[in-house]
C-alpha cells in the first residue's frame, strides 16, 4: 500500500482562501446563506471556511450548519450497520441559498443523499455544491461541484484521504493506492 | 448488533445497549425536526402482531415505524382467525407470506417471541412476553436516565411494586446491571420473586429505606389482571406502604428522579402530584419510546438481508 501527496499543507491554505473568496464573489454577505458541511468528513471543512470568512473577510455572521445523511443513505441494509452521525441545523433553510460542503466528491451518492436530508429542513432557494477533492471520471449520478479545490484523476481501488488539523493533526492530501 | 432479533434483554451485550443509546441520539434529533420523518426503511414492511391489550407501546412502535417509512400492517387478536382455532405460527406464516420482513409481537406467554423466532423466517421483536420480558420499555428507561442524569453506570435505581408480575422489572434489572447501574427491588415479600437476588439486585421492603439510597425510583404498576390469589390485604394497605406522595417525596435528602412505564394507576403507587411533579420523567420516558424504538428497528431492519 502506498501513498502520494496530493496537497501539502501550504496548498490546502492558498486553496482555502481561494474557495472562500470565490463564495464571497457570489453571495457577499451571506446574509441569505447557510453554509452546511456534510458528516462526518465535511463538517471540518465547513468549519474552515466560515472562519476564515469571518477572520480574514470580514462576514459577521454565517449560518453554518452541520447535516448527517445515513438515513438517507441509498446502501442500507446493503453492507454494514450505517453509523449514524449529529446532526447540527439550528435553522430553516426556508429560501435560503444553501451551500453543501464536503471534502471529496467520489460517486455522488452522498450529495444525491444530502439534497433529500435537507428537505426536513425547508424548501431552500438554491442549492449549490463546494468540495476540496473532486475526483473525475467517478460520479455514478449527474451531479457537479460549483466550486472545486482540486480535480484529481484516480482509479477505483485508489482512495482519497483528507486530514484536517482540528482532528488528524495536520493539513494534508493523499491519494492511497492498495 | 450481536442479534438477529429482539426477544430480550437477556440475549444483548453491553456494546449492542450502547449502539441503541448513540442511535436513539440520532432519532431523537430526527422526531424533533419539523419534518419527522426519514426515509431509511422504505422498502421495509412491518407487523404490530398485538395479542394483548396495549396503547403506549403499540402506537409508539407504529410511530416509530412511520417515521422510519416502513409499511406498517396491525393485528391484534381480538378481530382475528385466532379466534376460530389458528395456531401462532400459522398466523404469523400467513402474515409472513404477504412479504413481510419485521414482526413486532405482544403476547401473554412468556417466551412467545423466542419460540417464533425459531419457526419462522424473519425479525422478531418482542414487545412485551407475559411475565418474562419487555426489552424496548427497557430500553427507553436507561435511554431516559442517561438523559437525565448523563450516565447509567454508577446509579441507584430501585425498582418498587410488582416485581413478580413485571416484565419491565426483569428487562430493567438486565439492562441496568448491565450498564453497571445498582439495583435494588421494593415491594411487599408476596409479589418479590424468589432468588431474585441470583440476578445481582438486592431486595428492601422498606419503601423509605429504598427511596433514602436511590437516584431514580421506577414505580410499577399492580398488575391485577395477572393476579390469580391476593397478593397483599387491600390496595388501600399497599399504597399506605408502598405509594409514593408528596410529603414523602419532599422528606428525603436528595432529589430523585421519579419514573413509571405506565399505565399510571393514580393515587395507588403514585399519587397525582408526584406523577406530575419536575422530579418525573414519565412523559419524557414516553417521548424517548419513539426514538429508542427506531433505533431498535433501524438495527434490526439493517441486518434482514
Amino acid at each position: 500500500m502506498g501513498q502520494k501527496v496530493l496537497l501539502t499543507s501550504k496548498e490546502i491554505n492558498i486553496i482555502l482562501h481561494r474557495l472562500a473568496c470565490q463564495l464571497l464573489e457570489n453571495h457577499l454577505d451571506f446574509k441569505e446563506t447557510a453554509l452546511v458541511g456534510i458528516q462526518p468528513r465535511g463538517v471540518f471543512l465547513a468549519d474552515r471556511l466560515a472562519n476564515i470568512l469571518k477572520a480574514d473577510y470580514g462576514v459577521k455572521d454565517i449560518a453554518l450548519g452541520f447535516l448527517d445523511i445515513t438515513f438517507f443513505r441509498d446502501d442500507f441494509g446493503r453492507g454494514e450497520i450505517l453509523r449514524a452521525n449529529t446532526t447540527k441545523m439550528d435553522f430553516l433553510v426556508e429560501d435560503k441559498k444553501v451551500v453543501f460542503i464536503d471534502d471529496v466528491l467520489y460517486t455522488g451518492r452522498s450529495i444525491r443523499a444530502a439534497l433529500t436530508a435537507i428537505q426536513s429542513f425547508g424548501r431552500p432557494r438554491s442549492i449549490e455544491l463546494l468540495t476540496l477533492i473532486d475526483r473525475r471520471f467517478s460520479r455514478h449520478l449527474p451531479i457537479q461541484p460549483n466550486y472545486r479545490g482540486r480535480q484529481v484523476d484516480a482509479i477505483g481501488d485508489e482512495k482519497v484521504k483528507v486530514m484536517w488539523e482540528a482532528n488528524d493533526g495536520e493539513d494534508r492530501v493523499y491519494l492511497v493506492s492498495k | 448488533m450481536s442479534v438477529n432479533h429482539l426477544l430480550g434483554i437477556k440475549y444483548l451485550n453491553k456494546r449492542d445497549i450502547t449502539l441503541i443509546m448513540e442511535t436513539a441520539d440520532n432519532f431523537k434529533e430526527v422526531i424533533n425536526r419539523s419534518i419527522k420523518k426519514v426515509p431509511t426503511l422504505r422498502d421495509v414492511t412491518i407487523a404490530n402482531i398485538f395479542f394483548e391489550n396495549s396503547t403506549r407501546t403499540r402506537l409508539s412502535f407504529e410511530l416509530a415505524e412511520k417515521r422510519l417509512s416502513a409499511d406498517v400492517v396491525n393485528f391484534s387478536a381480538a378481530s382475528s382467525s385466532v379466534k376460530k382455532g389458528e395456531t401462532l405460527i400459522d398466523t404469523v406464516n400467513n402474515i409472513l407470506s404477504m412479504k413481510v420482513d419485521m414482526v413486532v409481537l405482544r403476547h401473554p406467554n412468556p417466551g412467545a417471541g423466542i419460540f417464533l423466532s425459531r419457526h419462522v423466517k424473519s425479525s422478531i421483536v418482542n414487545a412485551g412476553d407475559g411475565a418474562h420480558e419487555h426489552p424496548t420499555q427497557a430500553l427507553l428507561d436507561s435511554y431516559s436516565i442517561r438523559e437525565k442524569l448523563g450516565d447509567v453506570g454508577g446509579k441507584n435505581v430501585v425498582i418498587v411494586g410488582d416485581i413478580l408480575h413485571s416484565r419491565v422489572a426483569l428487562s430493567n434489572i438486565f439492562a441496568l446491571k448491565l450498564q453497571g447501574a445498582n439495583v435494588k427491588v421494593c415491594g411487599p415479600r408476596t409479589l418479590i420473586p424468589k432468588h431474585i437476588e441470583s440476578l445481582g439486585v438486592s431486595v428492601e421492603t422498606d419503601l423509605r429505606k429504598a427511596l433514602e439510597w436511590c437516584d431514580v425510583a421506577n414505580m410499577l404498576r399492580v398488575q391485577n389482571e395477572r393476579m390469580d390469589i391476593s397478593y397483599f390485604p387491600s390496595t388501600r394497605e399497599y399504597t399506605q406502604q408502598f405509594g409514593l406522595n408528596l410529603p414523602l417525596l419532599n422528606s428525603l435528602k436528595k432529589k430523585i428522579v421519579i419514573m413509571h412505564p405506565g399505565p399510571i394507576n393514580r393515587g395507588v403507587e403514585i399519587t397525582s402530584d408526584v406523577a406530575d411533579s419536575d422530579q418525573s420523567i414519565i412523559l419524557h420516558q414516553v417521548e424517548n419510546g419513539v426514538a429508542v424504538r427506531m433505533a431498535v428497528l433501524y438495527l434490526l431492519a439493517s441486518k434482514i438481508n
